[in-house]
């Protein structure tokens, strides 16, 4: 049992275990790292930076759902230069395996970023989070428009040169979500990321107005898991070689695998970190254990296993 | 510095399955006993706790936080710790009925702590609603340090003021103000503030409730030498720092304003810092 291969890539990129944090929800690492080691994960998967410092979006930010969370926190963060001087060299001091996540408000931007995370030393991937309002479109989200999302990774493509592998994160609010991974990778993307969390709304009926300050915001977390898993499935289907981190509402190992089997890779967990701390290390051991009991001789060897012919 | 603080976040966190040793009504609210153990040694007053809800099956997917109300140490059940529960929302009704001998899962000590003056002082307390449950457990650390520790509570009316018998003796004095008047002085606890600020009768307020109470005393204590410590009470969805919900816009030493997290730079503030004014707004970028 012991020689299972739990290992994973995303284009050159290589993980001991397919299991990650996701973007947004694991801060920088700091705060997990109270209950249990970053290094014993796949990757930290950074909370999506932008070039400037940025307060974000006005409280309230939260709102439960019923088996899921909408959140508006509009990319609050302190800027890619204190990022990079304060957050990255500790992670790297915990032999964390790290991906930056980037976010931009239009195309120049996400350049400007990838010019600046190029040069860091120890780091494994940069993800690409094109689910911002591009300004330069009337606020457009690039992940909704193909040649927004296509022209934004073409430009990080061309700044980063080809060492670090790209992984753009996408949105699941589209009509044709194949259509726009396919623009995606031929303008450079090396992996996707799916899925960003899914466009929601509550209205508070104490104020009878919208309950979050930025009116609308993100649903995560076991409510939007089917989408996640018709999402890889789907994208995986039209391009199997291209490899998909996946994420969306993953709580348990049995989670993990239905992702796995349906195209990913590699799987991030992310709102199920808020309620249990443990989660993606709890969530990683329950795969491990579950795809030896599967008879799988190593994860590599699950991946889009449901996308297999009829048995005869 | 920036590096010692941050490698402190959630130091003392421990995620656990404790026993309820105890859960008895107290008028509005629920009185809940935890056997926690040795973790006794690192909750401090103004700490707080995150519960999971609702079992395995819940839809209810994050964790509800409580303030610690107090913790002590006895032969027979070893370390245990109190808190305050009022059962309002779905979270707090479930773990409100829960028996004595469950076990649920708890994070805890969360966040920062009141801080303690190194000599005696007059210190006031004021809680608003149950929002006085860890003020009882300072009172205590605060007379064991010789201060001279007075309290108000007040609410809207005389079922939602939390003021055990019990609590009642780690203080100097005790005064409850309700709105409705059924209980105490007809009024707002923070009524008599101002009389107390200008007699310069007291060093330090600690408080803890609704957000209006705090930015209140907040108004009454500015360009004073008086000290305001609160607990702040913002939605969280994490309690540890990782899902930037809970932020309040803080003005810094360098007169900056960050929004911090009331999950880890709180819940205990200094409410001269806290920008009341703009809860609920994002602040001027150049600001």
């Amino acid at each position: 049992m012991s020689d299972f291969d739990f290992s994973t890539t995303l284009g050159n990129a290589f993980f001991n275990t397919p299991i990650f944090t996701a973007s947004g929800c694991a801060s920088s690492g700091k705060e997990l790292a109270q209950f249990f080691p970053l290094k014993d994960i796949g990757a930290v998967v950074t909370k999506s930076i932008m070039n400037k410092p940025r307060y974000g979006r006005p409280t309230p930010r939260m709102a439960e759902t019923p088996s899921g969370m909408l959140n508006s926190i509009g990319l609050q963060g302190p800027g890619i230069e204190a990022f990079l001087a304060n957050d990255i060299p500790w992670l790297v001091e915990q032999n964390s395996r790290i991906i930056i996540s980037i976010a931009g408000e239009t195309i120049e931007e996400y350049a400007t970023l990838a010019r600046k995370v190029r040069s860091v030393a120890g780091i494994s991937a940069i993800e690409v989070n094109i689910s911002c309002p591009n300004v330069e479109n009337r606020g457009l989200v690039f992940a909704c428009d193909p040649d927004a999302s296509r022209r934004v990774i073409d430009g990080v493509r061309k700044t980063i040169g080809g060492e670090l592998p790209i992984i753009a994160k996408l949105s699941p609010d589209v009509t044709n979500l194949p259509e726009i991974a396919k623009g995606v990778v031929e303008a450079g993307a090396d992996a996707l990321a799916l899925i960003n969390t899914v466009l929601g709304m509550v209205v508070n009926l104490d104020t009878m107005r919208p309950h979050l300050g930025g009116k609308t915001g993100g649903l995560s977390g076991p409510a939007i898991k089917p989408v996640a898993v018709r999402a890889i499935y789907q994208v995986h289907a039209a391009m199997p070689e291209v490899p998909i981190l996946g994420m969306g509402g993953v709580s348990s190992g049995r989670d993990a695998l239905e992702f796995i089997l349906a195209g990913a890779s590699g799987v991030s967990v992310g709102t199920a970190s808020f309620g249990n701390p443990h989660a993606a290390v709890d969530i990683q051991s329950e795969l491990r254990d579950l795809l030896i009991a599967k008879g799988f001789p190593s994860l590599k060897s699950a991946i889009g296993y449901a996308h297999r012919e009829a048995d005869l | 510095m920036v590096k010692d603080v941050m490698s402190q976040i959630n130091r003392s966190a421990t995620h656990m399955r404790a026993t309820i040793l105890a859960n008895k009504r107290v008028g509005q609210y629920h009185q809940i006993v935890f056997g926690i153990g040795d973790l006794v040694k690192s909750c401090r007053p103004g700490n707080f706790v995150a519960i999971s809800v609702g079992g395995d099956s819940s839809r209810m997917i994050l964790r509800r936080a409580f303030a610690i109300s107090r913790v002590s140490e006895n032969a027979s059940f070893g370390g245990t710790m109190e808190l305050i529960a009022a059962p309002h929302g779905s979270g707090s009704k479930w773990l409100c009925s829960q028996i004595e001998g469950s076990e649920v899962d708890i994070v805890l000590p969360l966040g920062t702590a009141f801080g303690i003056p190194t000599s005696p002082v007059n210190a006031l307390l004021v809680g608003g609603g149950y929002g006085s449950a860890p003020l009882f457990g300072l009172a205590e650390v605060l007379k064991a340090r010789g201060c001279k520790v007075d309290m108000l509570l007040g609410a809207s009316t005389s079922a939602k003021i939390y003021a055990p018998m019990e609590g009642k003796r780690s203080v100097n004095s005790l005064k409850i103000y309700t709105e409705d008047g059924t209980m105490g002085e007809l009024g707002r606890v923070t009524e008599p503030i101002k009389v107390l600020v200008e007699q310069k009768a007291i060093d330090v307020i600690y408080s803890c409730g609704p957000m209006g109470m705090l930015r209140a005393i907040s108004e009454l204590t500015a360009n004073t030498d008086v000290v305001h410590q609160c607990a702040v009470e913002e939605a969280m969805a994490c309690g540890i720092g990782i899902c930037m919900t809970c932020v309040l816009p803080v003005k810094g030493e360098d007169g900056k304003i960050s929004m911090l997290r009331s999950c880890i730079d709180g819940p205990v503030m200094d409410g001269s810092q806290v920008q009341w004014h703009l809860v609920g707004q994002v602040p001027e970028v150049n600001s």
